[in-house]
């Protein structure tokens, strides 16, 4: 990392495994999420601030791009159809917008009733959503940062291994001011994570890194 | 936990979803798509018929194991759904969970349509077509002002209408699955549309597994490149049906099913 990043860097933060978090991210300055141990599966929701009936919408964003996958350069689109934020740099590769975030519930059907009471993503957006007069109404599609979710010709749908490696990171940069949560995700039920939640760390930068 | 008690737990769960990979993707068969003539309606099974012209959009209060069939009736529309449960609206279809939960993101007769609680919303119980979207969405202002050079009457509109007038708002307008829109990806994740598989009078039956608010908007998907003025009418008719039997198709598809369907009984129980 360069020295103009180091000046540039005006928070940071390690998320603990399946802990949540939020922050407003102000427009201009670029989020870095960086999957301290590889492997992680980060589970993201967006609104912008101040009017969070516009929200990050996946359909939107893949309609406007014409692929199934994130990656580098994608515009993050509102439900309102506005450039939220794009993706300005990505040493991964691979992120999803498909699959949607765990939850008790699903994962109760997906692998059994011996999973309910497991931690979960929609558990951590919640509590973490209403720190900001926010509830489950307000959950409608998010981001998986570093899952690689392979749509087949077929329309197989598969949750492959975590394919990003310690130290990989993604930028995210505003375009307008947003608030932006974070569910570390929890899961251990399927191999985003490789079965294993670790921490990951998040910086917020002036202005998009060189 | 030790190290190795980790690794064993993780190797464990590993054979877990490998073995509920392979159940939902190598050893399902589903069912072959329903012939055109294939499940007629008798008429006084019928509650309600109604035909929603280009553009526009209708909701429809569905009681638990009622069906509505969506038509398309000249072939050359696409309707686009959303649903809510009627005493709950903040349990709603979930199209990400609808995926990942049957391993698959191709409709077809057979599959169901969840909600965010785990819960079955609608099940395939008929379907000619086999080629719907979950992926991409409806039509917006700014598609189809990027399609048309203008914008026209539009899915999200539609939707916004329809929630509004069943007291919800944006805020509930969750991504939607549409209906005898043929879109798949590519190698490389690229959309494609196969305007070939669409055909006049394709018919789905969804069978309502819980009381539910439903509103279908018909417009052309963004990926059809139909001109606007080229859609046509669509047609609900809801209607009765028998109980579901036994071996009911919908309900014994999968272990994913088994448990989905039981949690949904458990409310009408
Ligand atoms: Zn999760």
């Amino acid at each position: 990392m360069s020295p103009t990043d180091q000046d540039d860097l005006v928070y940071a933060f390690d998320i603990p495994a399946e802990q949540p978090w939020s922050r407003i991210l102000k427009k201009g300055q670029t989020l870095r999420i960086i999957d301290s141990e590889g492997e992680q599966a980060v589970d993201a929701l967006i609104y912008v601030a101040g009017d969070t009936a516009e929200r990050y919408s996946a359909q939107d964003t893949l309609r406007v791009q014409g692929s199934a996958y994130l990656e580098l350069g994608t515009r993050l689109i509102s439900n309102c159809g506005r450039v939220m934020a794009q993706i300005t740099a990505d040493t991964c590769g691979r992120h999803d917008t498909s699959a949607g975030c765990c939850s008790c519930e699903s994962n109760a059907v997906r692998f059994g009733e011996a999973t309910r009471y497991l931690h979960a993503c929609r558990e951590n957006f919640i509590l973490e959503l209403s720190r900001h007069g926010l509830t489950k109404r307000d959950i409608v599609s998010n981001l998986n940062f570093f899952m690689n979710v392979p749509i087949e010709p077929s329309g197989n749908f598969t949750v492959l291994d975590g394919p990003s490696s310690p130290g990989n990171y993604v930028d995210v940069t505003a375009e307008m001011d947003v608030l932006f949560v974070i569910s570390n995700c929890p899961q251990v039920n399927n191999p985003c994570n490789g079965f294993d939640p670790t921490p990951i760390r998040v910086e917020i930068r002036q202005t998009p890194a060189a | 936990m030790s190290a190795q008690g980790n690794a064993q737990r993780a190797a464990a769960n590993r054979r877990r979803y490998e073995e509920l990979r392979a159940a939902g993707q190598e050893l399902k068969q589903l069912p072959a798509p329903t012939a055109m003539d294939g499940a007629p309606i008798t008429k006084d099974a019928i509650v309600q018929t109604e035909q929603v012209p280009p553009g526009w959009h209708a909701t429809v209060r569905l009681s638990r194991g009622e069906a509505l069939r969506i038509c398309d009736d000249l072939g050359r529309s696409s309707a686009s759904l959303l649903a809510w449960r009627n005493e709950d609206p903040c349990e709603r279809i979930n199209c990400a969970d609808t995926v990942k939960v049957q391993w698959s993101a191709a409709l077809s007769k057979g599959r169901m349509i969840l909600s965010d609680m785990g819960r079955v919303l609608l099940s395939m119980i008929e379907d000619t077509s086999g080629a719907h979207d979950l992926l991409v969405g409806g039509s917006t202002a700014d598609s189809t002002l990027k399609a048309y050079g203008e914008v026209t009457r539009n899915t999200q509109a539609n939707f916004i209408s329809a929630a509004a007038k069943i007291g919800l708002g944006v805020r509930d307008i969750p991504p939607c699955v549409t209906f005898f829109a043929p879109v798949t990806t590519d190698a490389t994740g690229r959309f494609v549309w196969h305007g070939e598989r669409k055909r006049a009078c394709d018919f789905v039956d969804l069978r309502a597994e819980m009381n539910l608010i439903v509103a279908v908007s018909n417009c052309a998907h963004p990926l059809d490149p139909a001109r606007p003025a080229a859609t046509t009418p669509i047609t609900l008719i809801r209607h009765r049906l028998p109980p579901p039997a036994a071996d009911d198709v919908c309900r014994t598809a999968s272990p994913e099913a088994l448990r989905a369907y039981a949690f949904t009984d458990q409310l009408f129980a």
